[in-house]
């Protein structure tokens, strides 16, 4: 079931030669499926993980910082200083476009998580008919930067994409930057005592909803880092955040909430669990088996990989 | 009225707009749309138990609603290609000699009856199992059950060659020996369809207002007082979503003679999540409410998507708004409120409050 965001998306590596190679070239491609994973996971386990709301249309917030990258792309014609000004400018407008989304409606919905979902999966829908109506229907692509364009040869075997590696390194440095964030600043502290007991963090003077609404820019940002990153892989479509938004949902879910480090795990668990068994079977099979599995390990771990210690009953 | 008489008049009424009125005033044309409605207003009304009284927000019904879809289809479509023959997209893309071994009890058309509604609550029955005695609740089990609705739509368009892909199954001619491109025997679905949707309503009320009814309520509400109280939430929620599932597989099977054609842009994430649209908007705890807003928002859609197709996508997203921010309990809560204003006795008990 990450079909969307995995061997689609792909160039097949090759599957000829020794078993080991072909290991290896599947691990490296499911390292490279959980990268997408993880980047488009991670604003997930900030407004998800952290605060509880299920954001349904954290997938057109990605589609969003993808259109971006097509608009920039327009007035500057070098494709790797779009590229780069686009990180921090799809950050910005996808943020944005989180606050807005949380003071207009999340902000009624906290005590009601599952109406949360349903409310934003018709944001979800407004925004996609809203990227038809303004960028059409069909399709549009970027140009990738040249750096970007070619591959590295690691073995004879094995060949990977240089923005297969890009998207790598920018999903290990945004999980960096955002443990830096809650771990070191004081911003980060103030978010992690609302999500630990927001009762006593509004006692102590901390202003809630403002932490809130900072959390929910940095979660919505990052899925513009995240459109950022998918353009290097594939076309740009209103439909392109609906694909990926269940699978991502799943990372965190198993992941377990509150904490970042399941996250990350998972989504390179996952990526590499999906190429292996697509080699072995077919994507499509593959989507069954994953979820197979995802079902058994919540039978292990019901609150996911990582939880966070808690003497509540629910 | 007591509240009792009043839901007997309630289901004359219904019985009396479904079987005289509607087919007296509509044409064979808008006869057919509304037996398409009827259809998700049979999901809905599942819904509404599960997801109203359960609090158990099921966003795969897209799934039992399609193998019942599927099972029916593939009994139809065997029926339509004649004992021994293979069903013409078999052929077409598979290079197929032989009948897939899973194809074959399809042929028998009890079993297949049977399938349409007992395959979605055996499906039902081991995904609940193994969700909710693990305590995955909330949240996680709508991610869960959304997924589930992915991977099975993946499945089958993955296996093209014996389900027919993307396509689906179509273009099927026959009901058990009845002609279905003649217009009286179109109309002999739509009643068989409107008698079904009386039925589970029947049942679904015989439920809500029995002590598991109470049972499932109070599990929505608070499910660890209810394990104190000694009795096991897994199993009364088990109950409830594996009912649901058999309405959706129900209301899948008739929808294959009602429309033609059944395929898995009927059944995956999106399709599965309008089917609770109409839920929330007539009134997610009520037993009427999720089956007239089923139909509302299906002959909103059509009636939309005739004119300007691209408003009905707007529509549909502040559907998912507004009702829901400023109207949770949906249009159920505007009648109920305006009958507390006149009526003297207390507040009833708060089994229709509307759950998070």
């Amino acid at each position: 079931m990450i079909a969307g965001v995995g061997a689609a998306a792909l160039t097949p590596y090759p599957r000829r030669g020794l078993p080991v190679s072909v290991i290896v070239s599947q691990l490296f491609t499911g390292v490279s499926i959980g990268a997408v994973l993880l980047l488009i996971a991670l604003g997930l386990a900030l407004t998800f993980g952290q605060m509880n709301v299920i954001n349904m249309a954290h997938g057109e917030f990605i589609m969003a910082g993808a259109y971006t990258v097509y608009v920039l792309q327009q007035s500057i014609s070098s494709a790797g200083a779009s590229l780069l000004i686009a990180l921090p400018v799809s950050f910005a407008v996808t943020g944005l476009m989180g606050v807005i989304l949380e003071v207009l409606l999340i902000r009624r919905l906290y005590a009601r998580p599952l109406d949360t979902l349903l409310v934003t999966w018709g944001v979800s829908l407004i925004l996609q008919q809203a990227a038809r109506d303004i960028f059409g229907a069909p399709n549009v692509q970027t140009s990738a930067p040249s750096f970007l364009t070619g591959s590295v040869q690691i073995t004879d075997d094995i060949v990977i994409a240089s923005s297969r590696l890009f998207i790598l390194g920018l999903a290990l440095a945004a999980v960096a930057a955002l443990m830096i964030v809650l771990k070191t600043t004081s911003l980060g502290r103030r978010i992690r005592a609302v999500v630990q007991n927001r009762d006593l963090a509004a006692v102590s003077g901390l202003a809630t909803g403002r932490v809130d609404r900072l959390t929910f820019f940095i979660g919505s940002g990052l899925a513009g880092i995240a459109g950022v990153a998918l353009t290097l892989i594939g076309p740009i479509g209103p439909a392109m955040g609906t694909n990926i938004i269940v699978n991502a949902f799943l990372v965190v879910v198993v992941g377990g909430i509150g904490q970042l480090k399941g996250t990350v795990i998972v989504a390179f668990v996952l990526g590499i669990l999906q190429s292996m068994v697509e080699y072995a079977t077919t994507v499509s099979v593959a989507s069954v088996i994953v979820f197979v599995a995802i079902v058994a390990f919540l039978q292990w771990r019901p609150q996911g990989l990582f939880t966070l210690r808690t003497r509540s009953l629910a | 009225m007591s509240p009792r008489l009043r839901t007997f008049a309630g289901f004359g009424i219904t019985a009396l707009l479904l079987f005289a009125v509607a087919p007296l005033v509509l044409g064979d044309f808008r006869l057919g749309l509304l037996a398409k409605y009827l259809c998700f207003a049979i999901v809905a009304v599942g819904i509404g138990l599960a997801w109203g009284r359960g609090g158990m927000l099921a966003l795969g019904q897209g799934v039992f609603f399609g193998l019942g879809g599927y099972a029916m289809a593939m009994h139809l479509k065997l029926a339509d290609a004649g004992p021994g023959e293979l069903p013409d997209f078999m052929t077409l893309y598979g290079q197929l000699d032989a009948l897939p071994w899973w194809w074959a009890p399809f042929a028998n058309p009890v079993f297949a009856l049977l399938a349409t509604v007992l395959l979605p609550m055996l499906v039902a029955l081991l995904l609940g199992l193994l969700i909710f005695r693990r305590r995955v609740r909330g949240a996680y089990f709508a991610i869960l059950s959304q997924a589930l609705a992915a991977a099975f739509a993946i499945l089958l368009i993955g296996q093209q060659g014996t389900t027919g892909g993307t396509n689906g199954l179509t273009d099927i001619q026959g009901f058990f020996g009845y002609d279905l491109n003649d217009p009286v025997n179109r109309r002999m679905i739509y009643f068989i369809i409107a008698t079904a949707l009386l039925l589970m309503l029947l049942a679904a009320w015989q439920l809500m207002r029995s002590r598991y009814g109470e049972l499932l309520v109070a599990v929505r509400d608070a499910e660890e007082r209810v394990r104190f109280l000694g009795y096991d939430p897994a199993n009364v929620k088990l109950v409830a979503y594996v009912v649901a599932a058999g309405m959706a597989g129900l209301a899948g099977a008739l929808f294959v003679p009602a429309v033609g054609i059944i395929s898995p842009a009927l059944i995956g994430v999106v399709p599965s999540i309008e089917f609770v649209i109409g839920v929330a908007v007539g009134g997610r705890a009520s037993l009427a409410g999720p089956a007239i807003g089923a139909i509302a928002v299906a002959w909103a859609k059509t009636a939309l998507s005739e004119r300007v197709p691209s408003a009905w996508t707007y529509f549909e997203g502040l559907l998912f708004v507004l009702p829901i921010v400023f109207l949770p309990g949906g249009i159920a809560s505007l009648v109920r409120l305006r009958r507390r204003r006149t009526a003297e006795a207390p507040a009833a008990p708060a089994l229709e409050k509307v759950p998070s």
